[in-house]
């Protein structure tokens, strides 16, 4: 299978897909991805920075980070689930349990990183059981998280106990939210994603053409390297010339990049999205279905769990409202809003971290405008009524294309 | 006993069933049904509905039970207890719904299943190998004269006729013996329908053998070698396409002629 073993005795002809070329199929065929969800992200901030000069300050967009890190972790793993077709109303009380389960151990005297471990598991556990409530058991996962999420609630008030807000004082949870990257480390990290994009792709491209098939133009690849270079070096110079990269934010962007390779470049990922466009023809087609249902289960819940944590650290405390307000709304509407389809099978994790900025770009905005939450809560509603609206025209649009 | 119409008969059948019985319950579906499939041949099976085509079709693919009657895989007796075990005797099943994935591509469709990876994080994460895939899937494509937008397309945006194509492409692909068409043709129009049509006889003059669903008798008299017809659950005769007429079938289909073996 290596491609360099073999190379072309002849060389074939070499066609090439230029990135235009690609983008206009895709837009004829009604698969926009990201593309309406820039659009708008560019909107909403070019909207707030003419009513107010300090929105795009690179203090107000590190805060921005800060603000998006718990809302995309729950949208990545509310992601995950929506691609299933299914829906998790209980990831947001999921990450309230676990800010409580780190919470009160490290006020027990156990230290950061068991805490922190605890509650990822806790995620894991409550995750197996709505999974296996759901697979195994049959309840339509709406009603299982629904009940959940209640149920986590109360386990929440039930371990704060009388005192109501418990805060940390563990230095090292505390700081997951004060600290920022350096800069050499910010731009060492930039560098190492372009190269590591420009291996993939051109890898992708010779692997492609040993093969003797169609590939990426060599222009299109010089874009995309470019492109990914650009906005890698505009978000460290506008970080560093405030505090630097937020390390939440790093953290967040970690596990989009994963789990987005995970979807794209597994066989666990394809499977999910098999999974949520036809689980008939894919337990046909002999995949281990329910497996992978609980597997997306568990891993979501473990993501509201670390969205839990990163929560925790940046209140400085777990309380009641810990994982309440508007944390689960928002965070199905980071998923929606980027684009991943509420009937399962189209999105991806980019899409939630995507909508996760439009969200916190709506709220920031707001409050630096000293918005009534009234005008916030319509506003919101809005740009996710707009948001399905364009996934269920583009839908119309895909089913007409080649019929 | 049925005494069949063979077109070779020094060849072993590719499929031979005898006998097949099968109730649900107080239903009786199948009573006695038996037919055999040659190398390069084309059966059609028709009958009325509740004729008992679908129970034999499950039979064979596995997805249902005898409860009696016996299965032969090129002259060897086999259990099919499974989908799986279907497909290890290399037989091979396009069902009606096609069973496609609407939101991924026609490769990703091909090896639905069977994806070629390689270990990364055993044993949680396997990484696709796409390029391979596209890779092995043009040849097959090729050699059936698939003409199809490029791979990465998604399913949901081609036609009835080049949805089929992709189903029957991935029988073909997971080097079957036997591929079972469930009312292929049923929701296309003309052209798809000679589309599809077409791919049978190729898939004949590669040597698989084909079994064919259909309600369509100009369908059936287009690409069938022969013709088993079921009526109440029971192989009701087997006729050479070329001896027999089309209103023959239909009557020995409704009952109106009396049960002809051979022609």
């Amino acid at each position: 299978m290596n491609p360099t073993a073999n190379p072309p005795a002849v060389e074939k002809e070499r066609k090439s897909v230029s990135l235009l070329d690609a983008w206009r199929a895709r837009i004829r065929s009604g698969e926009l991805g990201l593309i309406p969800v820039l659009i708008g992200l560019a909107v909403i901030w070019l909207v707030f920075q003419s009513i107010n000069g300090h929105f795009l300050s690179s203090r107000n967009l590190s805060n921005l980070v800060l603000q998006i890190a718990t809302i995309g972790m729950l949208g990545v793993g509310e992601t995950f689930i929506l691609l299933l077709g299914e829906i998790d109303l209980s990831i947001a009380a999921v990450s309230g349990v676990a800010a409580g389960v780190l919470v009160q151990l490290s006020v027990a005297g156990v230290s950061a990183w068991l805490a922190i471990l605890a509650a990822v598991l806790t995620g894991a556990v409550i995750g197996l059981f709505q999974g296996w409530w759901v697979t195994y058991v049959g309840v339509p996962s709406f009603i299982v998280t629904l009940a959940g999420s209640l149920g986590y609630q109360g386990i929440l008030l039930a371990m704060l106990g009388q005192e109501g807000t418990v805060p940390i004082s563990d230095k090292f949870l505390l700081s997951i939210e004060s600290s920022y990257l350096p800069a050499w480390l910010s731009w060492v990290l930039a560098a190492a994603v372009v190269a590591g994009v420009a291996w993939n792709v051109s890898r992708t491209r010779q692997d492609r053409f040993s093969r003797g098939l169609d590939a990426a133009s060599g222009a299109s690849i010089g874009m995309r390297i470019a492109l990914t270079a650009i906005v890698a070096a505009i978000v460290v110079l506008v970080m560093d010339s405030y505090r630097g990269v937020p390390v939440m934010g790093l953290i967040l962007l970690v596990f989009v990049v994963f789990f987005g390779f995970v979807l794209q470049s597994t066989q666990f990922g394809r499977h999910v999205y098999a999974l949520g466009g036809n689980a008939e023809a894919s337990r046909r087609a002999g995949i281990p279905v329910r497996t992978i249902r609980m597997a997306v289960f568990t891993l979501a819940s473990v993501m509201g769990a670390i969205g839990g944590i990163l929560g925790a650290s940046r209140l400085g405390s777990a309380s009641p409202a810990s994982g309440g307000g508007n944390l689960l709304m928002d965070s199905i509407a980071a998923a929606v809003i980027g684009g991943t389809s509420l009937f399962g099978g189209r999105g991806s994790v980019y899409n939630a971290l995507a909508g996760a900025l439009v969200i916190g770009s709506v709220e920031n905005g707001m409050d630096l405008l000293s918005a009534p939450s009234s005008t916030k809560y319509m506003i919101e509603g809005g740009i996710l009524l707009i948001a399905v609206t364009i996934d269920t025209l583009t839908r119309r649009r895909r089913q007409r294309a080649g019929r | 006993m049925q005494s069949m119409a063979r077109p070779a008969p020094d060849a072993t059948p590719v499929l031979r069933v005898e006998h097949l019985r099968k109730s649900f319950g107080a239903v009786q579906a199948l009573t006695d049904v038996s037919l055999d499939v040659y190398p390069g041949e084309v059966v059609a099976l028709v009958g009325d509905n509740g004729a008992g085509k679908s129970t034999t079709i499950k039979i064979i693919s596995g997805v249902e039970t005898p409860d009696e009657g016996r299965i032969f895989v090129d002259g060897e007796e086999v259990r099919i207890d499974s989908p799986a075990a279907a497909e290890r005797y290399g037989i091979q099943t396009v069902y009606q719904d096609l069973a496609l994935c609407d939101n991924l591509d026609i490769v990703s469709n091909l090896f639905l299943g069977r994806e070629i990876t390689r270990p990364l994080v055993p044993p949680f994460l396997r990484l696709l190998n796409k390029s391979a895939m596209e890779e092995r899937a043009k040849p097959v494509l090729d050699s059936l004269g698939i003409r199809l937008p490029a791979l990465s397309t998604p399913v949901a945006s081609l036609s009835g006729g080049q949805r089929q194509t992709v189903a029957v492409a991935r029988a073909v692909l997971w080097g079957s013996k036997l591929v079972l068409l469930d009312e292929p043709t049923a929701a296309l129009g003309v052209a798809q329908t000679r589309q599809v049509l077409d791919l049978i006889l190729r898939l004949k003059d590669k040597g698989l053998g084909v079994i064919v669903i259909s309600h369509n008798m100009h369908d059936v008299f287009q690409v069938a070698d022969r013709i088993v017809v079921l009526r109440l659950g029971r192989t009701a005769g087997v006729f050479d396409k070329a001896s027999v007429t089309r209103e023959h079938v239909v009557a020995v289909m409704t009952g109106a002629a009396a049960e002809v073996n051979g022609a």
